[in-house]
């Protein structure tokens, strides 16, 4: 049966596009059919990150309001051939969504793929509630630090109480996705821990993506992280957080911070 | 409940002060009704003659929900546009009051906040004096109880808020605002298992954080009212 995930976070800046990019490639990736639909109407980001910018005609909007078929909108992947991606318009706006629209594309979608990640815009207005509003699955994209965090707790807020699966009085399964995780800083205090999140927001974790330059790299380049260094700590986190989301148990090892030898010597004599 | 403003001369320095006060916290004068304490104002009101009525405007154009006045003698307000306000006592009660059901002479024109709390719990049956809330109190959602005690077994967010008649009783941490005894009930205690909260109210006094210090926080603590101050202290 098909999943409609939403990839959401309140907050911007915090990761939402590149983890929508890393988690469709790789769950497509263990084999599974995978789109991947930019909600971010105006403000289009994904198929720069997918790397497909040069091949979009139609979009969601054109799709939506019923001027193109879902069929000619969808894009696939060049590397992963069961992976493909809905664009959002960037000339168009929010309000170019409307809701019997949007729940007639999630539809057809469903037909046709495994899996259907929604790349939510930032804010709590249209844009995001349209894009979590027929999800059975949530991916809260959060950063270890007190705004993030709090943004967080207003998306879960909205997800049990705005989804058309919480007005029906059915539960919607959240995840926590802890990006820009950086072991020494949160060692320091410069960050927040990962159970201080935990304790705050109170969803089960997904996974933790470390804080990486691989991350930005691969954005740049246009190859979602999964794709381009499947071998690097971040993709591994990405891909580990995938098969959980498939039902598989892996443990959760929180990164810690690595030191030389140099600085362990200095640490020891200083203490 | 009711929330005191109690406008001071000279009145410019004033309502900019309350344009800033209100333009940081529109959820906390979001409907709440307001009477307007004029007793710092008694000598400016008795020499100048309209400078009731231009207070008066200048009040409702910014959208409060006045619903009465105190500190002047009704004599004093005869001709003015305050007559028809509810004089409530001319007493020095500088705090929040019980404010009985009479429907508010209310300006059709006041703007109502766009965000209003996303979660309200459902109407309930007169006999009900308790509401236990079982899962996590989000930011951006409040809990209004007026009918009594409001019991939550889980933590409640930063920006979200509890609003009780009753006592309220957090076996999580208490991250939001907590307001007790909105409907005038100091003998209401608020109870927390982690004090990180953001504003404690009871019987409308109210404490924000910075008053209560780093000793309790993160404690668990209890706060009441003792006389006119709210008081503060580790539950151990």
């Amino acid at each position: 049966m098909a999943k409609v995930l939403v990839v959401t976070s309140g907050k911007g800046g915090v990761g939402k596009t590149t983890s929508s990019a890393a988690l469709g490639a790789a769950l497509a990736q263990a084999g599974q059919n995978v789109v991947v639909v930019d909600f971010d109407v105006g403000l289009r980001n994904l198929d720069l990150i997918m790397g497909a910018e040069r091949r979009v005609v139609y979009d969601l909007v054109n799709v939506v309001q019923g001027d193109a078929k879902l069929a000619q909108a969808l894009i696939r992947d060049k590397r992963v051939e069961s992976l493909s991606l809905l664009p959002a318009s960037q000339t168009r706006d929010k309000d170019a969504l409307t809701p019997e629209g949007v729940e007639r594309v999630i539809e057809e979608l469903r037909e046709k793929f495994d899996w259907i990640v929604c790349d939510s815009p930032a804010g709590i207005e249209r844009g995001a509630t349209l894009a979590m509003r027929h999800a059975d699955i949530a991916v809260v994209v959060t950063n270890p630090e007190v705004s993030s965090v709090r943004d967080s707790d207003r998306i879960i807020g909205l997800l049990d109480s705005k989804t058309a699966r919480a007005e029906a009085g059915d539960k919607i399964e959240k995840h926590l996705l802890l990006t820009r995780y950086d072991a020494g800083r949160a060692a320091r205090g410069e960050m927040l821990k990962v159970d201080d999140v935990l304790e705050i927001l109170a969803i089960p974790l997904l996974g933790i993506i470390p804080d990486s330059e691989e991350v930005l790299r691969a954005s740049n380049l246009g190859c979602p992280v999964t794709l381009h260094n499947p071998a690097s700590a971040p993709a591994r986190a990405y891909a580990e957080a995938a098969r959980r989301l498939m039902g598989e148990t892996i443990e959760i090892i929180v990164p810690i911070e690595r030191k030389g030898l140099i600085s362990r010597l200095f640490g020891r004599s200083v203490a | 409940m009711a929330l005191i403003v109690a406008p001071e001369p000279p009145l410019g320095p004033w309502l900019a002060a309350l344009d800033e006060q209100m333009g940081r916290s529109k959820q906390f004068f979001a409907d709440r009704p307001v009477v307007i304490n004029l007793a710092a104002l008694r000598d400016q009101a008795a020499v100048e003659s309209g400078f009731l009525d231009e207070l008066a405007g200048q009040l409702a154009g910014r959208g409060l929900n006045i619903i009465g006045v105190e500190g002047l003698e009704r004599a004093q307000l005869e001709g003015t546009r305050w007559a028809q306000a509810w004089v409530l006592g001319a007493t020095s009660r500088d705090r929040l009051v019980l404010v009985p059901d009479d429907p508010p002479p209310v300006d059709p024109s006041a703007d109502r906040p766009v965000d209003a709390p996303i979660m309200e719990p459902e109407p309930e049956p007169p006999t009900q004096t308790h509401l236990i809330v079982d899962r996590p109190v989000r930011s951006g959602q409040s809990i209004i109880f007026e009918a009594g005690d409001v019991t939550v077994l889980a933590s409640v967010a930063s920006g979200a808020e509890i609003i009780a008649g009753g006592s309220i009783h957090i076996y999580g941490a208490l991250r939001g605002r907590a307001v007790a005894g909105v409907q005038g009930n100091p003998a209401a205690r608020i109870f927390c298992r982690r004090l990180f909260a953001e504003l404690l109210a009871i019987d409308g006094l109210y404490r924000t954080a910075e008053h209560w210090g780093e000793g309790l926080h993160g404690r668990p603590a209890q706060a009441w009212l003792e006389g006119e101050s709210v008081r503060l202290a580790a539950l151990e």
